[in-house]
């Protein structure tokens, strides 16, 4: 074993770095030779786009994955992390993108089930009282989880990482679930443990943040390391450049055009899901013309997915609260709302637009067996299937393995190519989408973005539901917010700076409080 | 040197072949040691119960004659498994079916064959759709939880049966056995060979077999199964009614046990008996699984576990073992299906540790 600095070297060796760590998985090399070095005081930034490795990167990190070859050192000294406990007990914390809370239990229980040993549960209640003071993250131990927003929960994973006072945190794309003003106040925190000494791990593929907030940042593309650089050194394209290799493209926005007739109408919609503690619809109204794009921001668990299914006719509503080119659709399912030139693209790619055991002729059926008439008289219309889905194939460049693969077989940008494409391809009046871009390449990003685009310019009224507010600004001509089931009126885009949005995603129109910090 | 098991990146084809095969292979292997232990000699114990069965004309016949019900059921149930449907109560819509079936048979009597038959038949149809409809409706209108309505419904139907026979159509001939009278040749399946028992039947099991694997990839029908299974939210996505896919599978596979019931009765045992099943509905669960949910997978699968009800029969007369043996191996085999299907989506590595003991071990 070989001392990685030597002694008499004034700076002291980092705290955490990685040697050549390379992890395989069967024949997928998920990191190759990755080299990072992260230092105590500094926010490091672990960049790349989806896939790029750097999940697989903070799993071996923290001891869920065991790196194939490579080395880890922490302080200097070789160590193999071979469990999060193990992880945990040298300093390393993590707070995950997706949380693990239990919904019955109090803040305070949710804390104590992270802590090695019996502490009384009203020292923790103490405990998470004081940290969350005094790092900027106001919480109530006593308070159940289920009555908690995103943004608040989030702060229940970083006060559970805080309590056993890690040197390394490791926060995962911890942005994606926030509005600007709760963003504002993580910072705040991380710059905060930062003057403290500690380090922080920031994985985020937003390129602004990481700019603004970063000392360091590592840039992974497919699986390597391909540049640790400066992020206040460089700019946002130069950064994107690294993350993909290429240049951007920029989205065209679309020509000058007029807009036509009202073609989507929703009119005082409201809904209270059978289940408890679930946000129904209140009052929601909005139109939308020809040729333009509404776009519908909010922090996720607002009602976006409630609308989303009110408008697929996933559960029916009074006959006239939503209108299709001026027909009463509120009482008909989905599939004659497509048959009147709607269309529909759900959140979820894998198991609700596509089934990852069919495929991608099979997957077409779902959307398309009855505005295609793909089903006469009951029997599958194979041929004209393959067809359709050569052509998605084809305009939308799916990248796959065969002529006709396995959903589950795609890369999440490729599947959302073609689900997105399965559903322009029948150039549809009224286009309703859920998250278009979530967790998809930049490439297959701006595509899709530009496909809805011009859908619109060519006539058609187009609802873009996202949780991105960057995608939102790029894509819409206005915008709405929705906030605990209540749909803000719409403003148009070159009138809404984001701190207004911001607070229109807080709520703060309908006259709740926004919950920044 | 250390056991790893990893996930596959895509399901294996290989192994959802393969792993029915060595399953049975390690059921006949516990054979070996089970007889063992018994004092027997295990190959010609193995030999007279797994291999005995195929080796003349007549035990083959029986074979088939015992594999049609399982087939038939299987097939139904299949559906209903493929569409995340838990109908495990197929022995009590065999039963309706059997007494339904029966019960016209008794009511009409004498007349043509060409009249009497298809009403029998239908009557058995209509028998087993029906009790298949209670946990079909108490699912779709109240949510209730069709694992144990269907199997609860089963109980009902064997108590049924048994009050019958022994009551209301007991045989007034019959020496005050609880049996019902003969079927009259009218209501009686036509047998297809002159030295045996192979009736119609056999041609039901090979024709829902047909049915089912035209229908199932080419029909929006079969689509929507198979949607409603592996994805509940993308076949609301695709406007399925999800209460419509529970209803089609279980009418359909109370119908298919209902058909099997009716011609159990009328083929093979031509009246109506206490006991009218050896566990058809229950084994039936197992051919489905071991049958790879597929309808020609299940025409095999239906043949293995039908040999092994002739291999207890076999194995009580000439070995002297219960024929409940037979059960013994049913579930062994299920058992070991269940444990070889995870190498579908995983494999099982040997790895050399970590060779690195240089480095200091955390946690």
């Amino acid at each position: 074993m070989q001392p990685s600095v030597d002694p008499s070297s004034p700076s002291p060796p980092p705290l955490i770095e990685t040697v050549a760590l390379t992890k395989h998985f069967g024949s997928v090399t998920a990191n190759d030779g990755i080299d990072i070095a992260v230092r105590a005081g500094e926010i490091h930034a672990l960049l790349g786009e989806n896939g790029a490795g750097k999940s697989t990167l903070v799993k071996m990190l923290f001891g869920v994955l065991q790196p194939t070859s490579g080395e880890i050192r922490w302080e200097g000294e070789p160590v193999i992390l071979d469990s999060p406990a193990g992880a945990q007990a040298l300093g390393i914390g993590m707070v995950f993108q997706h949380f693990s809370l239990f919904e019955a239990l109090t803040v305070a229980e949710n804390v104590a089930f992270a802590l090695p040993d019996t502490m009384p549960l009203r020292q923790i209640a103490a405990e998470v009282r004081e940290i969350s003071e005094s790092y900027g993250l106001p919480l109530d131990p006593h308070a159940p989880m289920h009555r908690l927003s995103v943004g608040e929960r989030q702060r229940v994973e970083i006060v559970r990482c805080l309590m056993r006072q890690p040197k390394l945190i490791i926060l995962d794309e911890p942005t994606s679930v926030l509005t600007p003003q709760e963003t504002e106040g993580l910072f705040e925190t991380l710059e905060r443990l930062k003057r403290e000494g500690r380090a922080v791990l920031y994985i985020s593929h937003r390129l602004s943040e990481v700019k603004r907030l970063c000392d360091t940042a590592t840039v992974l593309r497919q699986g390597r390391k391909v540049a640790t650089c400066d992020p206040r050194q460089e700019t946002p394209g130069s950064l994107a450049r690294m993350m993909i290799g290429s240049e951007v493209r920029e989205v065209k926005p679309a020509p000058a055009h007029e807009l036509g007739p009202v073609r989507l109408s929703v009119d005082r919609l409201s809904w209270r899901k059978p289940e408890v503690q679930s946000v129904a619809l209140r009052d929601v109204s909005l139109e939308v013309r020809g040729g333009e794009i509404l776009g519908v921001a909010g922090v996720a668990g607002n009602g976006q997915e409630e609308l989303f299914q009110a408008l697929a006719g996933f559960f029916t509503s009074a006959p006239d609260a939503i209108r299709i080119d001026g027909r009463d659709v509120g009482k008909l399912d989905v599939n004659t709302r497509r048959r009147l030139g709607a269309a529909f693209v759900p959140e979820q790619r894998m198991g609700e637009a596509a089934v990852g055991e069919l495929h991608l002729s099979e997957n077409t059926f779902l959307s398309l067996h009855a505005s295609e008439d793909l089903a006469p008289r009951g029997w599958l219309a194979m041929s004209r299937a393959r067809a359709i889905t050569r052509r998605v194939i084809e305009r939308f460049d799916v990248r796959a393995g065969s002529a006709d693969p396995l959903a589950s077989t795609l890369s999440g940008g490729n599947l959302q190519k073609y689900v997105v494409g399965r559903e322009l391809s029948r150039s549809p009046g009224v286009l309703v989408v859920n998250q278009p871009t979530w967790g998809v390449d930049a490439g297959a990003a701006t595509m899709i973005r530009q496909a809805l685009i011009d859908l619109a310019a060519a006539g058609s009224a187009v609802v873009v539901i996202s949780q991105d507010l960057d995608e939102i600004y790029e894509v819409s001509d206005r915008i709405a917010a929705i906030s605990h089931g209540r749909l803000s009126a719409a403003r148009p885009v070159r009138e809404l700076t984001v701190e207004t949005l911001g607070l229109m995603m807080a709520g703060a129109e309908s006259g709740e409080a926004a919950h920044a910090p | 040197m250390r056991l790893e098991v990893t996930r596959r990146a895509a399901p294996s084809k290989a192994m959802a072949f393969l792993s029915p095969v060595i399953a049975i292979a390690l059921t006949v292997f516990a054979g070996l040691l089970i007889f063992a232990a018994a004092g027997l000699d295990p190959l010609r114990a193995v030999h007279l119960y797994f291999v005995s069965p195929f080796t003349s004309l007549y035990s083959l016949q029986e074979v088939l004659v015992k594999a049609s019900p399982l087939v038939l059921i299987g097939v139904g149930l299949s559906l209903c498994f493929r569409a995340n449907v838990w109908n495990i109560g197929a022995e009590g819509q065999y039963t309706l079916g059997a007494v339904c079936g029966g019960g016209v048979a008794l009511a009409i009597g004498e007349g043509s064959p060409f009249l009497v038959l298809p009403c029998v038949i239908a009557a058995g149809i209509l028998g087993g759709l029906a009790w298949a409809a209670i946990p079909a409706l108490l699912k779709t209108v109240f949510r209730a939880n069709e694992i144990l309505t269907s199997l609860m419904l089963t109980y009902v139907a064997l108590y049924l049966l048994d009050y019958l026979v022994r009551g209301p159509w007991r045989d007034p001939m019959g020496f005050n056995f609880p049996q019902s009278a003969l079927f009259e040749p009218a209501a009686t399946l036509p047998v297809l060979t002159s030295d045996g028992r192979l009736h119609l039947g056999v041609a039901f099991a090979v024709l829902a077999v047909a049915i089912a694997a035209v229908a199932l990839p080419a029909t929006l029908r079969g689509f929507s199964i198979r949607v409603a299974g592996s994805a509940p939210k993308a076949a609301r996505f695709a406007g399925f009614s999800q209460s419509g896919t529970v209803l089609f599978v279980f009418l359909t596979s109370g119908a298919l046990a209902g058909l099997a019931g009716v011609a159990e009765v009328t083929g093979t045992l031509q009246q109506l008996l206490p006991e009218i099943s050896p566990g058809y509905g229950f084994t039936a669960i197992i051919v489905a699984f071991l049958g790879r949910l597929n309808p020609v997978g299940i025409l095999f699968a239906g043949v293995v576990l039908s040999a092994s009800y002739i291999g207890g029969e076999v194995a009580q007369l000439r070995l002297g073992l219960p024929v409940e043996v037979a059960m013994v191996f049913q579930g062994i085999l299920l058992f070991f299906l269940l444990a070889c299907d995870s190498l579908i989506h995983h494999r099982i590595a040997f790895r050399r540790a970590a060779p690195r003991t240089e480095a200091r071990h955390v946690g």
